[in-house]
């Protein structure tokens, strides 16, 4: 064999090798697909029985938001047209156990899309991997909103718009159908965790993270959520439940019942860090 | 220009050319839309976007109010006309949606952004008629029907709207039903709301609900005094609105709505929406039961929680003019 020929075979070699690594690199680095029960290990409170009424702390909320919670009624999630509403997308990933699979193209064996599915409500929500265009302005948003996703090595990044108006916390604090979530889904071994960072130019001052912890469970078996709403209270027509300006009658229990300042119980960008 | 044919789908219609009606129409409507900021605005760089909503019914996008198209074998139903300056392009949109004639146009109210291409866009259609033709059976269907609630067709004659826009079939009842495309659809009045004459149009089989400028997603609800607007006229118009649409499971979708102004909608948006302006006028209700003047109420900010969504301290309706027409309409 003639050393020229061999530098060739060489070569060819390492272009076919480059282009596995680029093709590996094309699709899913990560298989996060399975069943995944959710770990309530953080802030329980909140996420279990949920959060006391004007209890605003660690919230990076401006004034509008906070007027809006404290006018909020719970007596809104009696009327019907609230009953059966999933949690939006933002808010989804502190609540709920979670199924993800993925579909792909039969042809290329590319990943176009994720799918996942949660327990309570039975959101569904498609991760678009294969770059499709963003819904125009005058599109439907939707509780899940429109999500595209690129892997960064192992962490899955999705920036979902295309949202309806929903919350920041379950007490009133809300997200507008302004806001974008932008998610990091980083799996370790037996583990998922997913960082959610929304942004709302409406409610907040900066971006609000949390993150949430899920186990994979082979075994986990996710129940059905069926929902229909009934009138549970005779109201009159049109009725929207509210509190007026300085007529909310929680105000100061939640502080009062931990010895929290008010002011500091009513949240702002400052009581997310340490003193 | 083009020629741009109606007749050959109607042996009813003579065939007639668009730069003829715009040679007519577009220097009167002009001058009639040279009101307020509308005139200052440029059309050329407006395109008409079309976004299919359901089973032959489609969203129109330009400047001005939304257009809703209704296509299928008896022809095209089309709900408002945005600006004059838009209709050669608004028809070219719906001619590639359907090659059938307009036979009906339906005013959800006489906001120009909304009649606007009516004078233009009516002598296009074709109206389906018989009997009774005085002269050539060929004058029984000139022209695209266009029908509005009563008092659009008086806001019109006194705003001196040229007599080819006028509303062609007008009711002063609370509802009007009409059957076309195999639909049944009902024009429901709602009194003295965004202004005395509007309606919601709502497509009972495909399921959609058309509410002219009720319900917007964009701003907070105009409520043209001058013509008749208020505050609880708005609420009740959306709260129908609201008992019409029935959400698929988890509140989402189903029923679909398509607003005045934004985009395209469901029970849960207007529900929000809803929600907003309840808000707002019970708390401007109840300042002002309790003594407070009008400037009063604006320094207390009743707005405040949504004004960065939904206000606007420029341009033809600012979040001061909207406090104000509340404050007047909670008198008593």
């Amino acid at each position: 064999m003639k050393p020229a020929n061999h530098s060739r075979f060489i070569g060819v070699l390492l272009v076919c090798s480059s282009a596995a690594v680029l093709s590996t690199q094309a699709n899913a680095q990560f298989d996060i697909s399975g069943n995944w029960r959710a770990l309530i290990h953080e802030d329980q409170p909140e996420r279990g029985p949920g959060p006391d009424i004007m209890e605003y702390v660690g919230l990076p909320i401006n004034e509008a938001a906070r007027i809006a919670g404290m006018s909020w009624d719970p007596a809104q999630l009696a009327m019907p047209e609230f009953q059966c509403r999933p949690h939006p997308s933002d808010y989804g990933s502190r609540h709920s156990n979670l199924r993800v699979w993925q579909e792909v193209d039969s042809a290329s064996q590319i990943t176009t899309a994720w799918r996942t599915h949660r327990e309570w409500q039975e959101p569904e929500r498609t991760i678009h991997m294969d770059q499709v265009e963003r819904p125009a302005s005058y599109a439907p948003h939707t509780w899940q909103g429109f999500s595209l996703g690129t892997w960064d090595g192992n962490m899955l990044n999705i920036l979902t718009t295309d949202l309806k108006r929903g919350y920041i916390r379950r007490n009133g604090i809300p997200r507008s159908d302004e806001g974008e979530l932008q998610e990091h889904y980083i799996r370790h071994d037996e583990f998922l965790t997913i960082i959610a960072v929304v942004k709302d130019p409406v409610y907040l001052t900066e971006p609000f993270i949390r993150s949430s912890n899920y186990i994979v469970d082979p075994a986990l078996a996710i129940a059905p959520y069926p929902c229909s709403p009934a009138v549970e209270i005779e109201r009159a027509w049109g009725y929207v439940p509210h509190y007026l300006p300085g007529q909310n009658p929680f105000k100061g229990e939640y502080a009062n019942r931990y010895g929290i300042d008010l002011d500091d119980s009513l949240g702002g960008a400052q009581t997310m860090y340490p003193d | 220009m083009p020629q741009i044919t109606t007749a050959n789908h109607s042996t009813l219609c003579e065939e007639k050319t668009m730069s003829r009606y715009f040679r007519n129409f577009v220097a009167g409507s002009l001058a009639l839309f040279s009101l307020g900021s509308q005139a200052q605005q440029n059309f050329d760089n407006v395109e008409i976007e079309v976004l299919p909503v359901r089973d032959g019914i489609y969203m129109l996008v330009g400047a001005g109010g939304n257009i809703t198209v209704q296509t299928g074998v008896d022809g095209v139903l089309m709900i408002d006309t945005q600006y004059a300056e838009l209709s050669e392009k608004i028809y070219s949109k719906i001619q590639e949606l359907s090659p059938t004639p307009i036979r009906y146009i339906i005013n959800t109210h006489s906001h120009p952004d909304h009649v606007g291409g009516n004078a233009n866009l009516a002598p296009l259609g074709a109206t389906i008629t018989g009997g009774n033709v005085a002269r050539l059976q060929e004058d029984a269907g000139d022209g695209a029907t266009i029908v509005a609630f009563e008092t659009v067709m008086n806001n019109m004659v006194d705003e001196k709207y040229p007599v080819e826009s006028w509303p062609s079939e007008t009711f002063f009842v609370e509802r009007k039903d009409m059957y076309f495309n195999d639909e049944g659809i009902e024009i429901l009045h709602q009194p003295n709301a965004h202004t005395d004459g509007d309606v919601i149009v709502w497509f009972r089989k495909t399921d959609v609900v058309v509410t002219g400028d009720v319900f917007t997603t964009t701003m907070y609800p105009f409520i043209d005094k001058a013509k008749g607007g208020s505050i609880n006229g708005v609420i009740a118009a959306l709260n129908t609105i609201v008992d019409i649409t029935i959400p698929r499971a988890k509140q989402e979708g189903g029923t679909l709505v398509v607003p005045g102004h934004g985009r395209l909608a469901d029970e849960a948006d207007v529900v929000e929406y809803r929600d907003m302006v309840t808000i707002i006028r019970d708390r401007i209700k109840a300042l002002r039961d309790s003594g407070m003047t009008l400037e009063q109420v604006k320094a207390a900010g009743p707005t405040q929680d949504y004004d960065s969504r939904y206000g606007s301290n420029e341009g033809f309706w600012t979040t001061d003019m909207f406090i104000e027409a509340v404050y007047d309409g909670v008198q008593g």
